[in-house]
């Protein structure tokens, strides 16, 4: 049934991005591969995976903007002779670089689910995870055209359409440890900066996270009212260098020796 | 957007089939003239051709029927269930024209209503998505429209020839084209002017730091999103393409129409007809090519 959920139960589980902390490594898209090649639905297929043209289905992909606050100097965006597409030519402030992983952000109107017209894309009720029955896709392409956010991906092999499943098969899974239970990616993350929860409960950690930090939805103008936030960098602080004590004047003094030491600094300076 | 084969074709054979078997029910030629029959059986293949076409792009085709499930929420879903309602009507009219040399006025309606409907349901399938801001206006329904009635009452035009030229047809067919004409030049100058609503600022949540670039792509090679919705065709490609589907789709064929008129010769509209369907398959390919999906704005567009 693709018309949107009516009978809903408030739980909107979903993930939080902290932008602020991920440095782009990567590792949350390659565990996504990894757990969804052989999980829920259809492997995720390469195409000429050892060719030239390697092409494939994944379901979290890891874009890296550059924020540049101030004025461009003239020529910005523009192509000059021998350099690539939108090469920066001079900036009057300090650009700061964001990595942005990007997958299903379990929209609340998703437009994915409605426009299906076979009804194997659909939202769960029970706790808001969009999802495709890959038994009865066909293949058609129209909820990936009808996602802003690039999210679907269809699977060349099997012809069926692919998107991030929240994990379902690991979140509810009593097989595994409790500690695994929630998406690989924010399971391994190293810099811990994915979070996963539900976002329809106020009091959850993930929801107070977002209240915290001012999570923001991508693309509010699409009306798609993604459940998955997005944590803005925080502002940048500059070191106060004048307070920070050069090499030099560490290695002349022995304030704040301690113990044996303090005792040998004390013998010594008495000699 | 990428401009697929099967859905040029689907979008351009289907459209004019609705439309030539819309003006056959709607001004009921005589059943019992050649010409006629073969115009009956020209819309029922050229609408079974076209819809056939679409289910090429499927991934699993075998499994299409699925499609007619959710025409509450899905215009691709209305679309397939309104294409085969209209075929009921549509086989009668055929049938009965056929095989029977015999019309009925109020089947010929139904038919008429039936395939207006199905084309505006083709139309919603694009103009319903929001995420590609040039179709997602009541414009292209109006080109759809458009463009199917005036193919067929083309085709009409044409196939009157054959035993002497009416010009009511050719008039008829003479305004449709040039309505078809106004309404798509409208499209083209909305799809030059605007931009979609979204930004690499609004898709990241960055825009309150200063402006955002893209630095560097998650992959290296292409990928579904950037082969399906990240297809650009040269701006002065386009332009010239552009005034090919207009010449051929509109302008040559109001001309040759004009002269089967004086001459009387057929040749002249099927010339028109064919002429006028490789127009319309390249504004289809265009109508793709030109289109720029949402989800470009994270491959390094400016706005879409
Ligand atoms: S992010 Fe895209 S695929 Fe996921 S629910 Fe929203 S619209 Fe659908
Ligand atoms: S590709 Fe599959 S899930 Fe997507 S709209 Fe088509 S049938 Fe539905
Ligand atoms: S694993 Fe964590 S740090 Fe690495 S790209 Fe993913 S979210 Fe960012």
């Amino acid at each position: 049934m693709t018309s949107l959920p009516t009978q809903v139960t408030g739980k909107k589980l979903g993930l939080v991005i902290d932008l602020d902390v991920c440095v782009g490594c990567h590792a949350c898209a390659v565990i996504c591969k990894e757990w969804n090649t052989g999980g829920y639905g259809a492997a995720l297929s390469d195409q000429e995976p050892y060719g030239e043209d390697v092409t494939g289905a994944w379901l979290n992909r890891i874009h890296t903007f550059e924020v540049t606050p101030g004025d461009m100097i003239p020529g910005y965006g523009k192509k000059p002779k021998g350099q690539g597409m939108g090469e920066v030519i001079a900036q009057t402030d300090e650009a700061r670089v964001v990595h942005f992983p990007k997958s299903c952000l379990h929209c609340d109107d998703a437009p994915c689910v409605t426009v299906c017209p076979t009804g194997a894309s659909y939202k769960r009720g029970e706790d808001g995870i969009v999802l495709v029955d890959e038994d009865k896709c066909i293949g058609c392409g129209l909820c990936a055209w009808s996602c802003p956010y690039g999210a679907r991906e269809m699977d060349q092999d099997a012809g069926v359409m692919k998107k991030c499943t929240l994990c379902v098969d690991r979140i509810y899974n009593e097989d595994i440890p409790e500690i695994d239970r929630q998406p690989a990616c924010v399971r391994t993350c190293p810099a811990n900066a994915r979070h996963f929860g539900d976002l329809g409960d106020p009091n959850s950690d993930v929801s107070k996270l977002v209240e915290e930090r001012g999570g923001i939805d991508l693309m509010p103008e699409q009306g798609t009212r993604p459940v998955n936030k997005y944590l803005p960098p925080r502002a940048r602080q500059t070191l106060p260098s004048a307070e920070v004590p050069s090499a030099a004047t560490i290695a002349e003094t022995t304030d704040g020796a301690q113990g044996f030491m303090k005792w040998i600094d004390t013998a010594l300076s008495k000699l | 957007m990428h401009p697929a084969l099967s859905v040029i074709v689907f979008t351009t054979l289907s459209g004019f089939g609705y439309g030539l078997a819309a003006s056959l029910g709607l001004f009921q030629p005589d059943p019992s003239l050649l010409a006629v029959k073969f115009g009956h059986v020209l819309a029922f293949l050229a609408i079974a051709g076209g819809l056939l076409s679409s289910t090429l792009h499927l991934g699993n085709p075998q499994r299409a029927w699925r499609a007619f499930s959710q025409w509450r929420s899905s215009w691709l879903s209305r679309e397939g269930v309104l294409a085969v309602l209209t075929f009921v009507p549509l086989t009668a009219q055929t049938g009965l024209a056929v095989l029977f040399d015999t019309t009925i006025g109020w089947l010929g309606f139904v038919v008429a209503v039936m395939a207006g409907l199905t084309v505006y349901a083709t139309s919603m399938i694009y103009a319903s998505l929001k995420t590609v801001n040039a179709w997602h206006n009541p414009i292209t329904n109006t080109c759809y429209l458009l463009f199917a009635a005036s193919g067929g009452l083309l085709a009409m035009a044409a196939l009157s020839a054959f035993n002497g030229a009416q010009s009511t047809l050719i008039v008829l067919a003479i305004i449709a084209l040039a309505a078809t004409f106004i309404a798509k030049a409208i499209w083209f100058r909305a799809l030059d002017n605007e931009s979609g609503p979204s930004t690499p600022e609004s898709a990241t949540g960055l825009g309150f730091l200063g402006k955002v670039r893209l630095l560097e792509r998650p992959h290296m090679g292409e990928n579904y999103l950037t082969r399906e919705m990240g297809f650009r065709v040269a701006r002065k490609h386009a332009r010239k393409l552009r005034l090919i589907s207009y010449a051929l789709g509109l302008v040559l064929p109001v001309l040759l129409l004009l002269l089967m008129g004086v001459s009387g010769m057929v040749f002249f509209g099927v010339v028109a007809l064919l002429s006028h369907l490789a127009g319309v398959m390249t504004e289809r390919w265009l109508f793709f090519a030109e289109a720029k999906h949402a989800v470009s704005v994270y491959y390094g567009a400016e706005s879409a």
